[in-house]
């Protein structure tokens, strides 16, 4: 027990009240502006890391942040039913999944996921909540304490800290990600 | 690299089946903005006189506004225009909503539609991937119906559907293009109609490309905030249950009665339940922090949103409640027909009948219930059956084919446009001028920036001056000092009054805000979202040219004259501008015609109201000038209407 630690972790919670949500895709904006390089230099809703999906007519209104990766498509589906009305087994999923474009960079492909905004120095609050002046989007912040095995995080930190150095981060996070998929 | 805008225009000549993404100057963009001002020059250019606007030849454009698609609040109208078959004049209307913002995402700033498809078809369009598609599937089928089956066979929810219901398939005058909760009308749905162009679905995943990112980011970042807690802005009805002022003081029926105590405390209640028991939320345009649509689900209806005085028109042309709007409103947007001109159109009918000029054989099976002919009708216009097909025409157009004295009950409409029905007892000058001029067709398309009346308490007057940071000019400020009485402020300030408030319009209309948070809001508190001020910075930091508020002014000014040459070729001359002779009872025949004159003065234009070869010069429309000398409009030596003899004849 002894290289056990209890160590305080940040878990960060967007709260999405659909009723509040107008659909006016402020959130999109935000969110590719802020992501685009140079910071704020353009607009483009295909590279937002949140959708809205808007159907008036069924009255739907439903903010999507982008989740994990997902390399294949789900073997069996979901078909929501929500006040009598059937939605599209996907429609709700927050994945970006090769059975569909959602949740990809327009030009390379690859998977887009919510970082939370992450940045140096902190943002004060998500983008697409700041934008949302209709309440819809709420950010929250939550702490858990949670046991670490402080001595082989710390011997594994050493390590990577290495080989980044020596291979760049993208090297190396592509890496992990290739192993861990094989 | 181009900012703000994409730099192409999408070009489809329909009946070749031609797509052609087209690179633009950028030269036209610091002249003309966007908007319906590269639309203007695009029908200058492309469309001469003479050309049926049934035609293939006639052009349906697509016009974003310059700042749709970015991170600037409250900029997403598209201006749709076209040559309009009701008078052969530019027909303007304005489409909220995503399309605009999407189409900027997909790469264009607009899309040019020319020629005629041999057969129904809808256009698809994700970035530069374009199709023209068949749509005879389509044909006869509802907005609703449309934009859905159209996202299915795209597999794309995300697309959005701009399309025309039946009405606009059969050109119906008064027929619409929707998308979304978001609606063009004014002519723009029967052209549509006239190419054969069931609908247009786009999407975009293309960056829109901002100059000065940080400069522009603060700036949108604290114009949002502004914009969320002003409560100037926005559409006032969608918040506001009191609305005593369209039912006490506009016109019901055919624009005839006016029910001056309507509005009860009572009633204000009850329709506010009715509101509140089958509103469902209030949706928005793109990037904007106001929510002006309310959405409605009604029982036994499909669920459809209005926005505005689109929640008067039907029961107010029909002497109901406004159960009976909720009733026939999403039935009635599904056919793709107009809530503005429509109901004026069916209670103009049902006038005829009374007067016997039309019988009740021209109505075979008609109900005899009010609410049961509105529906009847509806149907009839939207499928051109019966007198449905006359109908169909607009009010100026089917009294002209009904004739035996139907043109006296054609009496609230301005160059062929049906108008808000509103009639008054004393003449108010500037709004004279701005109902007999406009080319927009229609007061709310501009009006809005000077107050519509005198505040009394000059304590409150002072404060109101004060706080009035819209306001262009010191001149405004003291005119409005010295005003008393609504129509009594001296000419010039008429004049420049009416020209201030056109110009917000026109720059929202080529920049592409929308008018509740700029041009139509300023009428009330001084305080609007968007003036001259403000509007500059924030085109000179999306596009990176430096713009100020007289070289913004100057654009207008373009803008606005390059129409009036546009409709001066087309045949619009001084006797057609005139306001509903009823919208006051008193009038001044002669006092209205020196203050016309004086404004065309104003306006560099001739007595004729065409402008001046030396005033589209100043404006750099040389190219105007030269059409309009070549085709004998002008003939280069004219003076300002002031100049004229006959002007010195009116004076004395
Ligand atoms: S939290 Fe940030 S990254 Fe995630 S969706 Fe919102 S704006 Fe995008
Ligand atoms: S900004 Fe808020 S209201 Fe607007 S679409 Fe996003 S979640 Fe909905
Ligand atoms: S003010 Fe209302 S109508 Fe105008 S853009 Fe905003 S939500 Fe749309």
């Amino acid at each position: 027990m002894d290289d056990k630690l209890l160590k305080k972790r940040i878990i960060k919670n967007i709260k999405v009240d659909t009723k509040k949500c107008a659909g006016c895709r402020a959130c999109e904006m935000a969110c590719s502006a802020f992501h685009a390089v140079p910071k704020y230099s353009s607009v483009n809703s295909g590279r937002s890391r949140i959708m809205v999906l808007i159907d008036e007519v069924r009255d739907m209104f439903v903010p999507i942040r982008a989740g994990e990766y997902t390399e294949a498509e789900c073997n069996g589906r979901n078909t929501y039913i929500i006040d009598g009305k059937e939605y599209n087994e996907c429609t709700f999923c927050p994945a970006s999944c090769p059975s569909r474009d959602a949740f990809r960079d327009p030009d390379s492909g690859l998977p887009l996921k919510c970082d939370m905004c992450e940045d140096d120095p902190p943002v004060e609050k998500p983008m697409c909540v700041e934008a949302c002046t209709f309440g819809a989007l709420t950010y929250e912040e939550r702490e858990v304490w949670e046991e670490v095995e402080s001595a082989k995080h710390g011997e594994m930190e050493i390590g990577l800290k290495a080989m980044i150095k020596k291979h760049g981060l993208k090297k190396v996070m592509d890496t992990v990600a290739r192993v861990s998929k094989s | 690299m181009r900012y703000a805008e994409t730099g192409y225009n999408l070009e489809i000549d329909l009946s070749k089946g031609s797509i052609e993404k087209v690179e633009t100057n950028p030269k036209d963009m610091e002249q003309y903005l966007g908007g319906n001002g590269i639309n203007a020059k695009l029908l200058f250019e492309r469309v001469p006189p003479g050309v049926d606007p049934w035609s293939p030849d006639n052009l349906l454009i697509f016009g974003n506004g310059l700042l749709n698609g970015t991170s600037v609040p409250g900029a997403n109208r598209v201006s749709v225009d076209t040559i309009a078959p009701l008078n052969g004049l530019m027909g303007h209307s304005l489409m909220g909503g995503f399309f605009g913002a999407e189409m900027k995402m997909a790469g264009y700033d607009r899309i040019v539609l020319s020629g005629k498809a041999p057969d129904l078809v809808y256009i698809a369009i994700r970035n530069d991937k374009v199709e023209i598609r068949d749509a005879s599937h389509l044909r006869g089928k509802g907005m609703y119906d449309t934009a859905c089956t159209i996202r299915k066979e795209l597999n794309d929810e995300r697309a959005w559907v701009a399309a025309i219901g039946p009405a606009g398939e059969n050109r119906v005058m008064m027929s619409s293009i929707d998308c979304g909760n978001s609606s063009a009308a004014r002519t723009v749905g029967p052209v549509m109609g006239s190419k054969n162009v069931k609908a247009i679905a786009i999407r975009g995943t293309k960056d829109v490309n901002l100059a000065h990112p940080a400069e522009l980011w603060e700036l949108t970042s604290k114009l949002r905030k502004q914009l969320d807690a002003n409560p100037n802005v926005g559409d006032w009805m969608a918040v506001d249950e009191d609305d005593s002022f369209h039912h006490n003081n506009f016109s019901w029926g055919n624009a005839r009665t006016r029910l001056k105590n309507f509005w009860s405390a009572s009633l204000e209640e009850r329709w506010r339940n009715l509101k509140y028991d089958h509103m469902s939320r209030q949706s928005g345009c793109w990037n904007c922090p106001k929510a002006c649509h309310n959405v409605i689900q009604w029982p036994g209806r499909r669920r459809f949103s209005y926005k505005c005085y689109g929640k008067d028109t039907y029961h107010m042309a029909s002497f109901q409640e406004l159960d009976f709007t909720y009733e026939i409103l999403g039935i009635a947007q599904d056919l793709g027909l107009d809530s503005y001109s429509t109901p004026q159109t069916v209670a103009f009918a049902l006038e005829l009948l009374d007067a016997g000029i039309l019988t009740e054989k021209d109505f075979p099976g008609m109900p005899s219930d009010i609410r049961g002919r509105f529906y009847y009708l509806i149907h009839k216009i939207a499928f051109r059956e019966d007198i449905g097909d006359v109908l169909a025409h607009g009010i100026s157009g089917a009294a002209a084919i009904i004739g035996k004295g139907a043109e006296k009950y054609d009496h609230n409409t301005v160059k062929k446009f049906e108008q808000l029905p509103i009639k008054l007892g004393k003449l108010n000058p500037a709004y004279y001028l701005m109902i007999a001029t406009g080319e927009d067709m229609a007061i709310t398309q501009i009006e809005g920036s000077f107050p519509q009346d005198p505040i009394a308490d000059p304590e409150l007057r002072e404060e109101f001056i004060r706080n009035w940071t819209a306001c262009p000019d010191d001149k405004f400020k003291e005119w409005f000092r010295q005003w008393e009485k609504r129509d009594q402020l001296p000419d010039d300030a008429m004049c420049a009054i009416s020209d201030w408030n056109e110009c917000m319009h026109y720059l929202d209309d080529s920049l592409g805000f929308c008018g509740f948070v700029s041009s139509f809001r300023g009428q009330f508190g001084g305080t609007t979202g968007y003036d001259v001020w403000n509007m500059p910075k924030v085109v000179t930091h999306a596009t990176g040219v430096e713009f100020d508020k007289d070289r913004i002014w100057e654009c207008f000014m373009r803008n606005r004259t390059l129409v009036r040459a546009l409709n001066s070729r087309a045949g619009l001359r001084r006797y057609m501008e005139r306001p509903p002779e009823d919208h006051w009872a008193v009038r001044n025949e002669e006092y209205e015609q020196q203050l016309l004159t004086k404004y065309y003065d104003f306006k560099g234009w001739t007595f004729d109201g065409i402008p001046t070869k030396e005033t589209l010069e100043k404006l750099n429309l040389d190219y105007v000038a030269e059409d309009l000398i070549k085709r004998g409009v002008l003939t280069g030596d004219e003076v300002t209407a002031l100049n004229d003899a006959r002007a010195r004849k009116e004076k004395e």
